[in-house]
């Protein structure tokens, strides 16, 4: 029983975390971009096991950030440089990717950091590796991880959040204002960073994408207003976290692959039937709003 | 009074593809100027470097006689209608409320000030009523409107607009000229990239003639003439000329 509630505690703080920093990559359009960063944060990892010799800590999400950073930053130099934009997250991708793989092959042989581990995650054996706080038992160390990545994100969205969304609606004008737009890029690739190192156990690196992406382009389809489309783009996430754990339970299959399969189902039911942009509805919807639109 | 804006020899380049060549003009204060060339001019490319939202090769920019960095409170700028997603999940409301986001200042969430001044921006461009309004559902000439409101709220004294008129229709490009005709009346100088070669008389009173380089600048009576305008279009000219040019 209390097993079952720390994965369901990890699982919903896990989406709910994806779901408010993804709903930003959706809005600029950089949804690969949380791709590619999902994938090369593995090097940050290796280099934070490497450095420390273990699995835990801030070394990690440290790690994380700094290759997810750079991530961003030889995308952005090979885009400057002629490369179509596809191509260089691609580029980049690939090459950092394939450098963590290598070096946990070489290195991390022995503990518990393996490819299959980082690409697909595994939130069964969650609750499990538990920690203590002066002789107290705390629960799962994946809990408090994603805890603290869940306040950070959610402290910087709030804080930052007519830069961050000036800086996704028109980056053009919030650059004449003065607004620092590249400096709220990179944070928000810092926060997609440890949001993903932070994810990891739970669904892995692929399936991380799909809690980053799939909840916020949901909440897309069902909202008009910013603060709202971050709170339904986190609940669906949850939503898709809770029936993705029990229909894994139900039929004895992966809780990641139900999990992202959950959010799947959750986007095609909003894409059919959202009142303003789900297919079957739009058409009526557009005659309606186009009669007053003729001033 | 020094100058509203001063340029001296600034080189853009677009992927080492060279836009502007040495670019050089000064414009007044207190007019309404149009900046005219043929497509692929580098007309946008101009506003965005002398607002150093490009980086440029080289090159000098002065506005009201000093640095870009120290006058952004005085600059207003309006981006093509085009370059932003009208999707994006906000209000008419909301996108005037972001010409306001410099003077609210970092950490800050807009006040009861800002909002009543932002519902005063949309009056002003006669969208009041849609305030509430999701822009994806507003027409091509309300969303506009709607980031001329969200210009004057910013209450600037140099005004940067990028092909205002494209795309609106004909009640929106007069509502948007009176607009422009009263700011100027204000003092504040306003510099609109412009495509149509057939009102650029009605509209300005200084033009700005550009073809990757300066072609001319100064009053549209000794500037707009048609021996100018062919070096500005080159062969295209006879093209214009057909359309029966009022020079």
């Amino acid at each position: 029983m209390l097993y079952e509630l720390w994965i369901l505690a990890i699982s919903s703080l896990v989406a709910a975390t994806c779901g408010i920093v993804g709903t930003f990559l959706v809005l600029r359009r950089i949804a690969m971009v949380a791709d590619a960063i999902s994938h090369t944060v593995l090097l940050g990892i290796v280099g934070a096991f490497l450095v420390s010799q273990t699995l835990e800590g801030p070394l990690m999400l440290i790690g994380a950030a700094v290759v997810g950073l750079a991530t961003t930053y030889f995308i952005q130099v090979l885009d400057n440089a002629g490369v179509p934009a596809d191509a260089a997250i691609g580029v980049v991708f690939t090459s950092l990717f394939s450098v963590g793989v290598i070096l946990v092959s070489l290195y991390a042989r022995d503990v518990h950091l393996d490819v299959d581990h980082v690409l697909m995650g595994d939130i069964s054996f969650a609750p499990f590796h538990t920690i203590e706080w002066n002789g107290i038992p705390m629960g799962p160390q994946a809990f408090w991880v994603i805890l603290a990545v869940f306040i950070i994100d959610l402290a910087l969205i709030l804080l930052l959040y007519k830069e961050f969304k000036i800086t996704s609606f028109d980056p053009a004008l919030a650059a004449a204002l003065g607004i620092p737009v590249t400096l709220i890029h990179y944070l928000l690739m810092t926060m997609v960073s440890i949001t993903a190192v932070a994810s990891f156990d739970a669904v892995g690196a692929i399936l991380v994408v799909a809690l980053l992406i799939v909840p916020p382009a949901t909440a897309y389809l069902l909202t008009e207003k910013l603060s709202r489309m971050i709170i339904v783009s986190a609940l669906t996430g949850v939503a898709a976290a809770v029936t993705g754990y029990y229909t894994a339970k139900y039929f004895n299959v992966s809780i990641a692959g139900c999990i992202a399969s959950a959010a799947g189902a959750l986007f095609l039911i909003a894409f059919l039937f959202s009142p303003s942009q789900g297919i079957l509805l739009r058409g009526r919807q557009r005659k309606k709003a186009a009669a007053p639109a003729s001033s | 009074m020094s100058e509203a804006v001063r340029v001296e020899n600034i080189t853009a380049a677009y992927r080492k593809e060279p836009v502007l060549r040495n670019v050089s003009f000064a414009l007044p204060q207190g007019r309404l100027i149009g900046i005219v060339g043929p497509n692929g001019a580098g007309k946008s490319t101009l506003l965005k470097a002398v607002l150093e939202l490009i980086p440029k090769s080289s090159g000098n920019v002065e506005i009201l006689g000093s640095s870009v960095r120290s006058q952004k409170k005085n600059i207003g700028y309006v981006p093509q209608r085009g370059n932003v997603d009208w999707d994006f999940p906000t209000n008419a409301l909301d996108v005037v409320m972001m010409g306001r986001y410099a003077q609210i200042g970092w950490l800050k969430r807009p006040s009861k000030k800002d909002k009543a001044l932002a519902v005063e921006a949309l009056e002003r461009v006669g969208m009041k009523e849609y305030a509430d309004r999701q822009i994806s559902q507003l027409s091509g000439g309300q969303q506009q409107r709607v980031f001329l409101a969200r210009a004057l709220i910013q209450d600037a004294q140099v005004y940067f607009m990028d092909e205002p008129f494209a795309g609106v229709d004909a009640t929106t490009e007069r509502a948007i000229i009176d607009l422009l005709k009263e700011l100027k009346e204000k003092g504040k100088t306003v510099i609109v990239v412009h495509h149509d070669l057939q009102t650029v008389t009605e509209y300005f009173d200084w033009v700005l003639l550009l073809n990757q380089r300066l072609i001319a600048c100064g009053p549209v009576e000794q500037t707009f003439t048609s021996e100018l305008l062919q070096k500005t279009y080159g062969g295209r000219l006879s093209f214009i000329q057909q359309e029966n040019l009022k020079i």
